[in-house]
């Protein structure tokens, strides 16, 4: 894609972004109350979005070969076991990145 | 001090951010253009899909909303704290990251109450920083050595699972968790890779309306 593009997708993303952030405060900024069905969204929303980026991210996966699902699949169990035992952000995404490039550098 | 868990995040991931961006044929100076003016790090490194990809307009706008859209909920759960802020106020709200939010949202018992806006403001300031400052070193890195980073994007299904898992974790009720797995595979079955998101989004958004709480027995 040419730069150009580029600038105005970014453009497109930071309007849209500090638009979300700032609209809370401009909708609700004097006393008005938050409907329920917004409060609502607020708690149940972010786990379900969570849930969509991951299955976003593993889109590419096949299973027709093993390269096609053998290194995401063990990267994310890398992740999985890590986070659950430590509960460290960093050290689980460096051992699943780590784990998933060297599987599809050296292996598959 | 309270922003240094934050630091070694930032400094981490905007650094993988700027690596990949310039691996995908983009220049640091859109790398820090990205980091100071979106600075929302999971929507930039699904911007660098956007970007490669070729998405729209329509498509990246959309995208942003559902990746973004968590940050309505952050503002709303800061409005009482940010009413009185004073002038600081534009830039605490558009600093307001997952992790600013981590810990802006708390209580401050050890702070006195004029100074938490203050606070409030230096921790966003901080994080920013680290995030600029993060990334653009990512992408000048990346300029100078060239390696093999073929794989380096699972940096973001890393990231994106162990929010989610955490968020698993965190709470009983998994229903909006399973929903939002469930349509995605499902959509994606059913669209392709090239055009599920927004079906997904709309279905998810449209069942979570629908879903009632379970009652909350903790």
């Amino acid at each position: 894609m040419n730069n150009s593009r580029a600038w105005i997708l970014v453009a497109v993303i930071v309007l849209v972004t500090a638009a979300l952030r700032f609209l809370p405060f401009l909708i609700f900024g004097g006393n008005r109350k938050v409907p329920r069905i917004i409060d609502k969204l607020g708690r149940v929303l972010p786990a379900a979005i969570m849930g969509m980026l991951v299955v976003f991210c593993l889109k590419d996966v096949t299973v027709g070969s093993y390269s096609g699902w053998v290194p995401a699949f063990v990267g994310c169990v890398a992740v999985g076991v890590s986070y659950v035992w430590k509960r460290n952000t960093l050290i689980s995404i460096l051992l699943g990145t780590l784990a998933y490039m060297l599987l599809v550098q050296l292996v598959f | 001090m309270a922003t240094l868990p934050v630091m070694t995040g930032y400094l981490v991931l905007g650094f993988g951010f700027g690596i990949i961006l310039k691996s995908s044929g983009y220049g640091i100076f859109l790398a820090f253009c990205m980091s100071l003016l979106i600075y929302a790090g999971s929507m930039q490194y699904v911007a660098i899909g956007l970007l490669t990809g070729g998405a729209s307009v329509l498509t990246t706008a959309l995208t942003t909303l559902m990746v973004n859209a968590r940050h309505l909920f952050y503002g709303i759960s800061m409005l009482g704290k940010y009413k009185k802020i004073g002038k600081s106020k534009p830039y605490l709200i558009f600093a307001l990251t997952d992790e600013t939010y981590s810990l802006v949202c708390r209580d401050h018992p050890k702070i006195p109450e004029e100074e938490v806006g203050r606070y409030c403001f230096f921790v966003s300031l901080f994080d920013h920083a680290y995030w600029v400052l993060g990334s653009v070193a990512g992408a000048v890195v990346g300029s100078l050595v060239t390696f093999n980073s073929e794989g380096i994007d699972f940096v973001l299904t890393a990231l994106f699972l162990t929010v989610f898992l955490e968020q698993w974790l965190t709470t009983k009720k998994h229903t909006p968790a399973l929903i939002g797995v469930g349509v995605s595979v499902v959509c994606l079955l059913i669209f392709g890779k090239d055009s599920f998101l927004i079906p997904a989004m709309l279905l998810i958004a449209l069942l979570l309306c629908l879903y009632r709480e379970e009652p909350n027995h903790e």
